[in-house]
C-alpha cells in the first residue's frame, strides 16, 4: 500500500526551513497546558499536526527538529511518533489527498469503483501525487464511517453515500477548483435510515 | 421495537440543535447536581445494579470496572474517555460526538466524580476532524457556563476535560495503547498487570471506557437501574446503538433493545438484506473482529452479548456488516486480514509476522490458488497468534478467519479443487 505516511525514511533538504508561525506558536502553548506540568511529551500528536497544517500537509526534519525542541525530546522519540500514526505524511502531498477507504464495509459497496474513478479523473496512480500537485490519492483502511459507504476523506472532510456518478462528479469540481458540499451526496441527514430522494 | 421515549440518544441522526441550548432542552444538564449528590459509592452501585456492560467491544460489567479505583490514591486519578473508534464496521460514536457531544459531557462530569477524579481526557480518532470541532465546541460551551471547571455544577467538585486527536492508528482503541499514545508515544500496548485502575496514565489510577458506556450513565441515573435493566435480556440489559453496514437497503445507526433478533433489527430498521431475507449470504454481527454468522444461525439469532457468544461469534461493538450472496466471502475476510496486518503495532512477533502470513494466505484463497492442506495450516497458524500476544489484536485477526473456515470451508475448498484442476489442464 503506497501512502506517503508509511514510508520510513525523512526528507532532509538543506533548503528547508520551519519556524512556528505566530499564531500557531500561540496555540503551542495552549496545547501544552492541557497537560500536566512536566508531561509535555503528551503534547507531541498535536503538535506534529498542528506543524504538518503550516507546512503544507507533510513533515521534514526541519519540522520534526522542531517539534522535538519545543517539547524538550529527543529527535529520535519525535520520529519514531511520526512514522508509527499514519497520518503524518513524511513526503509533500497534492493540495486535495484523496483517502479512499477499502475495508470491508466500505469494499461491499463498491469501493473499488470509486478508486478507479479516482485513477481516472486525477491521473494519478495508487500513491502518487498528479503533475499539476492537485491531487494525492491513496487507499485508507476503515475510517469509520461504515453506514455512509462507500466514502473518501479529502483533507478534513468526509464526503459519503458515494457512487460513481457523485464521485467522479465531486472530483471534477474539485479539480475545476469549483465549491463542494462536504458529508452526505446523497442528502441524507447523518445515518438517518430516511433518505430525502 | 423500542419506544421512543426508552431512546436514550434523542438526536442520534443531529436533526436537532447538537449545541448547548438543544442539549438543555433534551434534558442534559438538568438535574445534574443532584445526580452527583448521590455520593461516588451510590452512582457506582445505581450502574451495578443496572447490569450495564462496557460498549466498546469487550462487554466487561462498567459499575465493577469503575469500582476497580482506589479511594484514596494520594495520587491524581483520571478518567480518559475512549473516542478512537475504528473498528471496521462500527461508526457509532461518531454520531454521538458530533450530534449530542453534550450528553457525553455529562457522562463524563458523573463518571469522573464516581472515579475521584477531576481530570478528563477525550481520546478522538485524528480522522474525527469536524466531530472534534463539534466537541471542541461543546466543552468550551460548558465551561463557559460552568457546568464544568472550577465547581462544575455547582457542586464543589473541581472537573476538567480536554480533547486530544490522534493521529491514525487502529490500535490506539486498546486502552492500554491509547495510554501510551497520551503519554506521547507509540501506540504499543502495555503488559497487564499492572491494570490502569492502579497504574494508568502518567502511572496514575486511570479508567479508560468507551464513548457510549459514559454517555448512557445520567440517563440510567435519572430513570433508574431497574427501568434501564428492565430492558432487554439479564445480563445483557439497556439499549444500544447498532450500525447496520453493508448489502442492506437502509445502512444506519440505530438505538435497539438489547437482545432484539437480528432479522428484525435488519428488516424493520436497515430496509432489509439487498434482495430479501433469502439473498443473505453471511453477517458480521459485532465489528470486524468476532467470526460471521451464516444466514441459517442469523434466522434465529438474538442481538446481545450472551446469545452471540453461544453461536461462536460475538456482540463486539455492535456493527453489523450483512452480506449478500453477490459477495466474495473469502475477499471480504481477506480485506479484514489485510486490515490487521497494516494496523498490528509490530511489537509481538506473532502478530507482526503472523498477520502479514495470514493475509498472504488468504490473498492466495481468493483465487484458490494454494492446496487442500494450507487451510489446516492456515487455522494452526491463527491458534499460533490467538493468545500468544500482549493485547487483544492478535486474536481480532485470528477469528474472522476461523470463523470463514467454520462456516465456509467448503466454499474454499471448492475453489482450491477447481483450481487445481486448471493447473492440471494447463
Amino acid at each position: 500500500m503506497k501512502h506517503p505516511g508509511f514510508i520510513n525514511s525523512i526528507k532532509d533538504n538543506e533548503k528547508d526551513m520551519f519556524e512556528w508561525s505566530e499564531t500557531n506558536f500561540l496555540k503551542v502553548k495552549k496545547i501544552i497546558e492541557k497537560y500536566p506540568s512536566g508531561r509535555k511529551q503528551s503534547a507531541v500528536i498535536p503538535l506534529l499536526d498542528l506543524a504538518q497544517r503550516q507546512n503544507k500537509g507533510w513533515l521534514n526534519k526541519k519540522a520534526l527538529e522542531k517539534v522535538a525542541e519545543t517539547l524538550s525530546m529527543s529527535f529520535i522519540r519525535v520520529l519514531e511518533v511520526a512514522t508509527f500514526y499514519s497520518m503524518f505524511n513524511l513526503k509533500p502531498i497534492g493540495k486535495n489527498y484523496i483517502q479512499i477507504c477499502r475495508t470491508t464495509p466500505c469494499w461491499l459497496r463498491g469501493s473499488d469503483k470509486l478508486l478507479n474513478i479516482a485513477k481516472e479523473v486525477t491521473g494519478c496512480s495508487l500513491g502518487e501525487t498528479s503533475k499539476d500537485k492537485k491531487f494525492t490519492v491513496v487507499e485508507v483502511e476503515c475510517l469509520g464511517a461504515c453506514c455512509n459507504a462507500p466514502m473518501v476523506q479529502i483533507n478534513d472532510d468526509y464526503f459519503e453515500d458515494l457512487n460513481e456518478d457523485n464521485f467522479k462528479k465531486l472530483l471534477i469540481n474539485l479539480k475545476n477548483e469549483k465549491e463542494i458540499t462536504k458529508g452526505s451526496q446523497i442528502g441524507r441527514l447523518s445515518s438517518n435510515p430516511e433518505r430525502k430522494n | 421495537m423500542l419506544k421512543k421515549e426508552d431512546k436514550i440518544f434523542k438526536n442520534l441522526y443531529g436533526e436537532d440543535d447538537w449545541s448547548l441550548p438543544g442539549a438543555l432542552k433534551r434534558g442534559i444538564w438538568n438535574n445534574t447536581k443532584d445526580l452527583i449528590s448521590m455520593g461516588s459509592e451510590n452512582i457506582i452501585e445505581e450502574i451495578k445494579k443496572s447490569d450495564l456492560r462496557g460498549r466498546g467491544g469487550a462487554g466487561f460489567p462498567a459499575g465493577l470496572k469503575w469500582s476497580f479505583m482506589p479511594k484514596d490514591s494520594g495520587k491524581p486519578h483520571y478518567l480518559i474517555v475512549n473516542a478512537d473508534e475504528s473498528e471496521p464496521g462500527t461508526c457509532k460514536d461518531r454520531e454521538i460526538l458530533r450530534n449530542d457531544p453534550h450528553l457525553l459531557l455529562e457522562g463524563c462530569l458523573i463518571a469522573g466524580f464516581a472515579m475521584h477524579a477531576h481530570t478528563c481526557y477525550i481520546y478522538i480518532r485524528g480522522e474525527y476532524y469536524n466531530e472534534s470541532s463539534n466537541l471542541q465546541k461543546a466543552i468550551d460551551e460548558a465551561y463557559k457556563s460552568n457546568l464544568i471547571g472550577k465547581n462544575a455544577c455547582g457542586t464543589n467538585w473541581d472537573f476538567d476535560i480536554f480533547l486530544h486527536r490522534g493521529a491514525g492508528a487502529y490500535i490506539c482503541g486498546e486502552e492500554t495503547a491509547l495510554l501510551e499514545s497520551l503519554e506521547g508515544k507509540k501506540g504499543q500496548p502495555r503488559l497487564k498487570p499492572p491494570f490502569p485502575a492502579g497504574s494508568g496514565l502518567y502511572g496514575c489510577p486511570s479508567t479508560v471506557t468507551n464513548v457510549e458506556t459514559i454517555a448512557v450513565a445520567p440517563t440510567i441515573l435519572r430513570r433508574g437501574a431497574n427501568w434501564f435493566s428492565s430492558l432487554g435480556n439479564p445480563k445483557n440489559t439497556g439499549t444500544k446503538i447498532f450500525s447496520i453496514s453493508g448489502h442492506v437497503n437502509n445502512p444506519c445507526n440505530v438505538e435497539e433493545e438489547m437482545g432484539i433478533p437480528l432479522k428484525k433489527l435488519i428488516e424493520t430498521h436497515a430496509g432489509g438484506v439487498i434482495g430479501g431475507w433469502d439473498n443473505l449470504l453471511a453477517v458480521i454481527p459485532g465489528g470486524a473482529s468476532v467470526p460471521l454468522i451464516p444466514k441459517s444461525i442469523c434466522d434465529t439469532v438474538k442481538m446481545d452479548f450472551d446469545s452471540l457468544k453461544e453461536v461462536q461469534s460475538g456482540l463486539g461493538t455492535a456493527a453489523v456488516i450483512v452480506m449478500n450472496k453477490s459477495t466474495d466471502i473469502v475477499e471480504a475476510i481477506a480485506r479484514l486480514s489485510h486490515f490487521y496486518k497494516h494496523e498490528s503495532c509490530g511489537q509481538c512477533t506473532p502478530c507482526r509476522e503472523g498477520t502479514g502470513w495470514m493475509y498472504r494466505m488468504m490473498n492466495k484463497m481468493i483465487k484458490g490458488n494454494i492446496e487442500n492442506n494450507d487451510i489446516d495450516k492456515l487455522l494452526d497458524v491463527t491458534k499460533q497468534i490467538e493468545g500468544h500476544t500482549i493485547c487483544a489484536l492478535g486474536d481480532a485477526a485470528a477469528w474472522p478467519i476461523q470463523g470463514l473456515m467454520r462456516h465456509f470451508r467448503s466454499e474454499v475448498e471448492r475453489r482450491i479443487n477447481e483450481n487445481i484442476s486448471k493447473r492440471e489442464v494447463a
